[in-house]
């Protein structure tokens, strides 16, 4: 590919939705009555030119072009536009506005595993997916060795793929997704399903990618993933392009932006995601404080309380969790309702108020960052805030002023301990 | 133009254009020429995945039509006496359930196809097209069996092969499968947005049983009628496969070039229908 030429360029695209214009179960009916009327406030609607109440814009002028063989991270808020824009990108859905332009070939990775199906063998499944994916028989012929290699799922390949145990199913099919060897690869968050080690394979394998010369537009809200595989990154809020430049720049404003800072003992109002359609629940507002110290931030090791307020419209058993991360992204926390109680969180109709207790937090002092999941009883997410509340953990040492940042020495984790001398013995 | 898709020359690199609205129908037949592999898989996907632990697997494909014809040969022919054109009733009722299975099931799985593969069409981009098409291929491998052994019951009972005979029953498979595929074009894209198409399907199906000539020899239809009763294409492909394998009457090619006409004409208003509403899948699925 030349590099003179941009890989990907993308002039004022923007993207209309109709709120409550095309829900999925929308009957011949109700089309045949309000045809007319919809029809008349179409034309009411072109003569002005213009919005109108019932318009939800994802995407609003957006605009940048990708040199070949860049990688380039996509992050923002959700509902800021991020899936809109790589749908488009990946001609999934057409722009309303603007146009793009794509040179070479596009492999489009909005989630791992597409078309699979139980049925089928895990052998046919390579191939029904390598097709999908764009591949030709060929292809995936000449790399069919290297995928199941890559795979580790041999022994089981004539075997249909709904005796494999969820963990093959998602290794068999990113083995398929990681041997597409397009010129301009276009990710969505699919590192977000399967383990850690599942995740360190797929971010390897896409930083080898990259480094073969292949475009790389990358979306997902691990920001250390972000870091490590893009140079540039552009943030999306609300539908706009709200900075774009070098990752750790971006990645900064994002943070500073988006994450609201709390005081300790202070509600913190979480603003509503910007979604088209009202969510069943969401979170309103969050505080965190040191439950035996009012109005301080909880120290290193010390206990520390948080406490989030949900609205929901009817009432609702659902899946609660919050981690704590760093500044990187890094889940340093995991606290899942579930995992500790082995219960959903029954949410009455209204607000209701939740409490996560913390007895020790074995966490240097620092800035940290609590992201909310909110999802149903059968694990899909209702409302979903990453590093909604920026915290800070003060020192426990009364020698240390508060937010004293440690440095590297320190080590990752702190701990308690004690060094004393318990034995001795004269020189010879 | 205003396609949303436009391939750069044969060579690379290969430029991919991204604008609003619709494509143009070429650059759509063309792309989905270069996706054909992926149909090959989609057919393939759809025969597995249709017989997947079915102790009796592809032998469904006959039992369906052969059955069929046993209880009408039995109810119709045998106690009701109804006209069969002198031949004998099974052969009948099953030279016109052959073309009529394979009709029916291939537009009711095309016009199933993009509800079915919703997921697929909110995650990737390919040609939707090949959906519906792969449904009709699909029920077109299983007409195979059943139209060997429809031939097979002719050359037990006689029938000379004559050329028009060999040319005939081709062309006839031909506009059914036309007719089926811009009827499933078009349902399928319709479906999308209102699932009443499938509710009504079963029953639109029923209907077109009735406006054909299975139960009845088209003979029965007054000359009044039949410019009007031969629009529907099922009329003179089940006619016409009725005169080649049975010789009940002579083939009449100026049915099968009105059936044909209609067909095609479908097939183009199908296919403008489904350009249109293609930028919305996505949205609507």
């Amino acid at each position: 590919m030349t590099s003179d030429v941009p890989a990907i360029h993308v002039e004022g695209i923007s993207k209309r939705y109709r709120i409550g214009a095309a829900p999925a179960s929308r009957s011949l009916r109700e089309a045949l009555t309000s045809g007319a009327a919809s029809t008349i406030r179409a034309a009411l609607e072109r003569a002005r030119g213009g919005a109108s109440p019932g318009d939800f814009w994802a995407l609003d002028d957006i605009s940048f072009e990708i040199p070949a063989g860049q990688s380039v991270g996509l992050i923002g808020h959700n509902g800021s536009g991020k899936s809109t824009l790589l749908k488009i990108i990946s001609r999934i859905v057409a722009p309303t506005r603007g146009h793009a332009r794509i040179h070479g070939r596009v492999g489009a990775l909005l989630e791992v595993g597409t078309g699979f199906h139980p049925e089928l063998s895990g052998r046919d499944n390579v191939f029904l997916n390598g097709a999908i994916l764009g591949m030709s028989k060929a292809e995936i012929r000449r790399r069919y060795d290297q995928i199941v290699e890559f795979s580790g799922v041999e022994d089981f390949l004539s075997v249909p793929i709904k005796r494999y145990s969820s963990g093959m199913v998602m290794r068999l099919a990113f083995a398929v997704a990681a041997h597409l060897e397009p010129d301009v690869l276009i990710v969505d968050e699919v590192l977000a399903v399967g383990d850690a080690e599942f995740q360190r394979k797929c971010l390897g394998r896409m930083d080898e990618v990259a480094r073969n010369g292949c475009t790389v537009l990358f979306v997902s809200h691990n920001l250390a993933a972000v870091q490590r595989l893009c140079r540039r990154a552009i943030l999306l809020d609300r539908g706009r392009i709200a900075s774009d430049g070098p990752t750790a720049e971006v990645v900064d404003r994002y943070l500073a932006e988006t994450a609201a800072r709390a005081e300790p003992d202070c509600w913190t109002a979480l603003a509503s995601p910007h979604t088209p359609v009202p969510k069943a629940a969401v979170f309103t507002a969050a505080r965190y404080i040191d439950p035996q110290r009012p109005n301080c931030h909880p120290r290193s090791m010390g206990p520390a309380r948080f406490e989030v307020r949900i609205a929901a419209t009817t009432s609702m058993p659902a899946m609660l969790a919050a981690d704590i991360a760093d500044e990187l992204g890094n889940k340093l926390i995991n606290l899942d309702l579930w995992k500790i109680n082995g219960s959903h969180a029954d949410l009455p109709r209204g607000e209701s108020v939740w409490r996560f207790d913390l007895e020790h937090v074995y966490l240097k002092p620092g800035r940290y960052f609590v992201t909310l999941w909110l999802a149903t009883t059968t694990g899909s997410t209702i409302d979903y805030r990453p590093m909604a509340l920026r915290i800070e953990l003060a020192s426990d040492d009364p020698m240390r002023a508060e937010g004293d940042t440690p440095n590297q020495e320190d080590g990752l984790v702190p701990c308690r301990a004690s060094i004393v001398r318990v034995g001795e013995r004269e020189p010879a | 133009m205003e396609g949303g898709l436009i391939k750069g020359a044969a060579g690379d690199p290969e430029i991919t254009v991204i604008r609003p609205g619709a494509v143009s129908l070429g650059s759509r037949l063309a792309e989905l020429l270069s996706y054909r592999e992926l149909l090959y898989f989609l057919v393939l996907r759809n025969l597995k995945v249709r017989y997947a632990q079915a102790v009796l697997g592809a032998a469904w494909s006959i039992l369906q039509p052969v059955l069929t014809a046993l209880l009408m040969g039995l109810l119709l022919g045998r106690f009701a006496k109804f006209s069969t054109d002198g031949v004998p009733p099974f052969l009948f009722y099953f030279a016109a359930m052959v073309p009529w299975t394979f009709f029916a099931n291939a537009v009711t799985s095309a016009t199933g196809s993009l509800v079915a593969n919703q997921q697929l069409i909110r995650k990737v981009y390919f040609p939707r097209l090949s959906l519906p098409l792969a449904a009709v291929l699909s029920a077109m491998a299983d007409l195979v069996v059943p139209m060997l052994l429809l031939l097979g019951t002719m050359v037990v009972d006689g029938v000379p092969m004559s050329p028009g005979l060999l040319v005939a029953l081709p062309v006839l498979l031909l506009i059914s499968a036309v007719a089926a595929t811009a009827i499933g074009i078009g349902f399928s894209a319709m479906n999308l947005r209102y699932r009443d198409v499938q509710v009504a399907l079963p029953f639109l199906v029923q209907l077109g049983f009735f406006a054909s000539p299975i139960i009845y020899p088209a003979s029965r239809v007054p000359e009044a009628y039949r410019a009007l009763y031969f629009l529907n294409p099922m009329a003179a492909v089940i006619d016409g496969f009725r005169a080649a394998t049975l010789r009940t009457h002579a083939l009449s090619w100026s049915d099968i070039a009105v059936s044909g006409t209609t067909a095609l004409a479908l097939l183009a208003v199908a296919m403008v229908y489904f350009a249109r509403s293609e930028p919305d899948f996505a949205d609507l699925a």
